[in-house]
């Protein structure tokens, strides 16, 4: 990226790597390309919107989703497979008197196939550090203010095993058809920074 | 033993830094680095796992100075340098 003057020095040393590992033949261009491509393609909260809403208007596959949420994936056409590696995933849902929120204390694992590529205070030492002791505190910063008899559960991921939030479903769209739904979930609804 | 990245439930940090809009990389050269561990991780110069330990025992200066993306970097340099992959200069 031109004009990135404080990141060229660190730029540079990216550019010669790649070159060395790919004239040593260890990568080879096209898969850098490709794996960039696939990320920024398949990864999206548009994903996770999709099967929150498929719950909400589902009944049996919101109960084979937070029974077995990677057994019920394939019935919207997604998987845990599409990574690295796979992981496993538990959908933990949201009701009147609970309310979750997730976090990776260690580092920054997340569903980025659900999720699409994780926001920068996900990985920060600040909300990692501050959302396993002072819950309620880190989500007014978000705005989500809840009340005090509202139970808070905090997940933390790890490599193996990823969550997502099943935000409730808001007042007043009993009418709404399944895209209209998914149209209103949020990224952070999903990691439980939002209601919805 | 716990290391410097197991932050959870410490003091000091500070308040969030919440970015409106935030693009997925903030520099080309963060989509590259994510581009090349991935790779490298499916060519199998190293697994995942010992991606993470490369990360997570950095010095804890290195570590608490470095970017998310800069600590990619160190320890996917460390892992090549380790199997000989790195070369001189």
């Amino acid at each position: 990226m031109s004009g990135e003057h404080t990141s060229a020095p660190v730029a540079a040393r990216v550019r010669r790597l790649e070159e060395r590992l790919i004239e040593a033949g260890v990568v080879a261009q096209e898969q850098l390309d490709a794996s960039l491509a696939a990320m920024l393609k398949g990864a999206s909260p548009v994903n996770g919107a999709r099967i929150a809403a498929r719950a909400w208007t589902d009944e049996g596959f919101r109960e084979r989703l937070l029974t077995d949420a990677n057994a019920a994936l394939p019935e919207v056409g997604l998987s845990m497979a599409g990574g690295i590696q796979e992981q496993r995933l538990k959908v933990v849902e949201n009701t009147a008197t609970t309310h979750h929120v997730l976090v990776c204390t260690l580092c920054s694992c997340y569903p980025v196939g659900l999720l699409g590529p994780s926001p920068s205070w996900y990985k920060s030492e600040a909300y990692r550090s501050r959302v396993v002791r002072e819950p309620r505190a880190v989500l007014a910063e978000f705005g989500l203010v809840l009340p005090d008899d509202t139970a808070i559960t905090v997940w933390d991921s790890s490599a193996e095993s990823r969550y997502m939030v099943l935000p409730r479903r808001p007042a007043g769209t009993a009418g709404y058809s399944e895209p209209e739904l998914a149209a209103l979930v949020t990224r952070e609804g999903l990691i439980g920074t939002a209601a919805v | 033993m716990s290391r410097v990245n197991d932050v959870g439930g410490q003091t000091g940090f500070g308040a969030l830094e919440i970015e409106a809009d935030e693009p997925p990389f903030h520099a080309d050269w963060e989509a590259r680095v994510f581009a090349l561990n991935s790779t490298l991780v499916r060519n199998g110069v190293y697994r995942l796992d010992e991606f993470r330990d490369a990360v997570e025992r950095m010095a804890p200066q290195q570590y608490l100075a470095a970017s998310y993306y800069e600590r990619w970097l160190l320890a996917i340099e460390t892992l090549l340098a380790e199997r000989g992959l790195l070369g001189a200069g």
